[in-house]
């Protein structure tokens, strides 16, 4: 009788958690998995010039790998990745590791880690726009540089380049690996690092056989949100490049502005498996839900 | 206190550096958006003037700023009831196992880290091809939600993985209904952290961009419209817009830190009455 009792309790308590995470799977189910399905059918469609019509055709498929620019785009894409996680992560660990362990009293972590977090909070397009007056052909990064003669002519690559691309992801995202490594870092028992500076480790050696280790969880969900942001975007490459660099947001978005949907739908699913592989990968080493 | 190593200084450096970086640019545009009427996008001054803020409120001279600002303002207090709502309820979800929750994770990653233009496209589709006009209050709304709700439910975990469950056990043993423990016991301890995922819900709302692109329909949202302006506006007009946005963020945060502030000192003067309940 007490086992009956228990099995209807538990069946109650599996349908008030299901009634609670409805509306949240139900906003997913609409707005998540029913459009990527969308992309996934209008990808096979065909387009006319005035419309798109429904076919099961792999024409787009065919013609994004038949075409060169499909590879330059793609390695475009992650090498804008890779060089903005490199600078994200080496200046991100630094300033939560000044945070954890060379600020002594709470009040000032907390505070400086908000100030650290406040322009996340504010909007991405602002940010980069403000970069127009450092980086222009008259801006201060030129003008200083030829009041120091540094040089004589102002350089011409600073915006609208590979430089300015890279630079403002780095000034957008770096907060996102700030974050989870210092949350990380704080966790670390401060004993741990006592007794590696007893046991006679050096300063170098307690950071690479002590801290790193355990800071590999914040690492690595600070590394997937700048991957993940950096190769799904296409604003920030359209806006900092003047529109000379492409990676594949921006195929996809020029697809659209052209309304060819369905062949910025196959690029659409071709970058969503890539994301969600380079994740995959990248999950394997960490575990999201114990580490929050 | 010991003496701080010299490795202390150099780090306090970097971290001076790291900030003048993330803010040097904001007020950059700050004092250049006070330029005189005959300046450009960059220095030097010639001269300082508030014309470019009352070009602001000429039609004319910038479209419909004030009304897409108000759409802006609205939607994001839309999204942000929806995700406290939703993340609390998903947050109390996952705390039980239930047939699904693993497959629910997963779409939840899955939404934080899908390239953003996939979601404007795939619900843009969907509408058209169902018949349907988008509009930023329907299909713009769903869309923010994809990006809202993730952050709202991780923050909803972390509060949860610290939460104490032995005061919803008391509260039981007191013969609280689970409604009665919810409302007076659970969220009366969380509701500094949901003022929290208020604020990501309304911010990230406020100034989403991609995701609105091909959802918002006909009436822009402010970041669309500063985007289409980028294209076409070459005066420090554009400066202009862009502090009085970034003030207004910046307003929005400190009132949900105060607030958070207040509702955490409120709930530790009243935490704990032991001794002053002898009456």
């Amino acid at each position: 009788m007490g086992g009956f009792r228990d099995m209807t309790g538990r069946i109650r308590a599996g349908t008030v958690a299901w009634l609670q995470a409805a509306p949240m799977a139900l906003v997913l189910l609409v707005f998540l998995v029913a459009p990527i399905l969308m992309i996934g059918i209008v990808s096979f469609w065909q387009a006319t010039e005035f419309s798109i019509v429904p076919a099961f055709e792999f024409d787009n498929y065919e013609f994004l790998f038949g075409s060169s620019v499909t590879y330059r785009v793609f390695l475009n894409t992650f090498k804008y990745a890779l060089i903005v996680w490199v600078f994200t992560f080496l200046i991100g660990f630094t300033v939560a590791y000044f945070l954890a362990f060379h600020v002594r009293t709470l009040t000032w972590q907390i505070g400086l880690f908000l100030l650290c977090t406040i322009p996340f909070w504010t909007s991405n397009i602002i940010r980069m726009i403000s970069w127009i007056p450092f980086l222009g052909r008259n801006g201060i990064a030129n003008s200083a540089l030829i009041s120091w003669g540094v040089i004589d002519e102002p350089l011409d690559w600073l915006l609208f380049s590979d430089f300015a691309v890279i630079l403002a992801f780095v000034h957008l995202y770096t907060l996102f690996m700030v974050v989870p490594i210092f949350n990380t870092m704080m966790r670390i028992d401060k004993s741990l690092i006592e007794a590696a500076r007893d046991g006679g480790a050096s300063g170098v050696q307690i950071l690479w056989n002590v801290i790193i280790p355990l800071c590999k969880p914040g690492i690595m969900i600070g590394s997937i949100f700048v991957i993940t942001l950096v190769m799904g975007d296409f604003i920030t490459v359209r806006f900092m490049s003047g529109s000379q660099s492409a990676n594949v947001g921006r195929l996809i978005s020029n697809d659209i502005a052209l309304l060819q949907y369905p062949s910025a739908a196959a690029t659409a699913v071709v970058l969503l498996g890539t994301v969600l592989i380079v994740i995959a990968i990248l999950l394997r080493f960490v575990d999201i839900r114990k580490e929050l | 206190m010991e003496p701080r190593p010299r490795s202390f200084y150099v780090l306090g450096a970097f971290f001076v550096l790291f900030l003048l970086f993330l803010y040097g640019p904001t007020i950059t545009i700050g004092i250049l958006s006070f330029q005189g009427e005959s300046g450009g996008l960059t220095f030097p001054m010639r001269g300082t003037s508030v014309h470019w803020f009352r070009n602001l409120f000429e039609q004319q001279a910038v479209g419909d700023i004030w009304g897409s600002f108000r759409r802006s303002f609205a939607l994001g207090m839309m999204v942000m009831v929806t995700t406290v709502v939703v993340s609390v309820m998903g947050g109390l979800a996952f705390r039980k196992r239930f047939a699904g929750s693993g497959l629910l994770f997963y779409l939840i990653i899955t939404s934080l880290v899908i390239p953003s233009i996939l979601i404007s496209l795939g619900v843009g589709l969907m509408f058209s091809q169902a018949g349907l006009t988008v509009h930023w209050a329907t299909s713009g709304f769903g869309a923010q939600l994809t990006w809202t709700l993730p952050f709202g439910l991780l923050i909803m975990f972390a509060v949860f993985n610290r939460f104490d469950p032995s005061y919803e056990e008391a509260a039981h043993d007191l013969g609280a209904s689970p409604w009665q423990t919810l409302r007076h016991v659970v969220l009366p301890i969380i509701a500094p952290s949901l003022i929290g995922v208020a604020l990501f819900g309304f911010t990230l709302s406020y100034d989403e961009f991609a995701r609105t692109l091909l959802t918002a329909g006909s009436y822009n949202t402010l970041p669309l419209e500063i985007y289409g302006m980028t294209t076409n506006v070459t005066t420090p007009v554009l400066y202009a817009l862009g502090t009085l946005t970034t003030l207004f963020s910046l307003l929005m945060i400190g009132v949900f830190l105060c607030v958070t502030w207040f509702a955490t000192r409120r709930r530790a003067a009243m935490g704990s009455d032991a001794g002053s309940g002898l009456v």
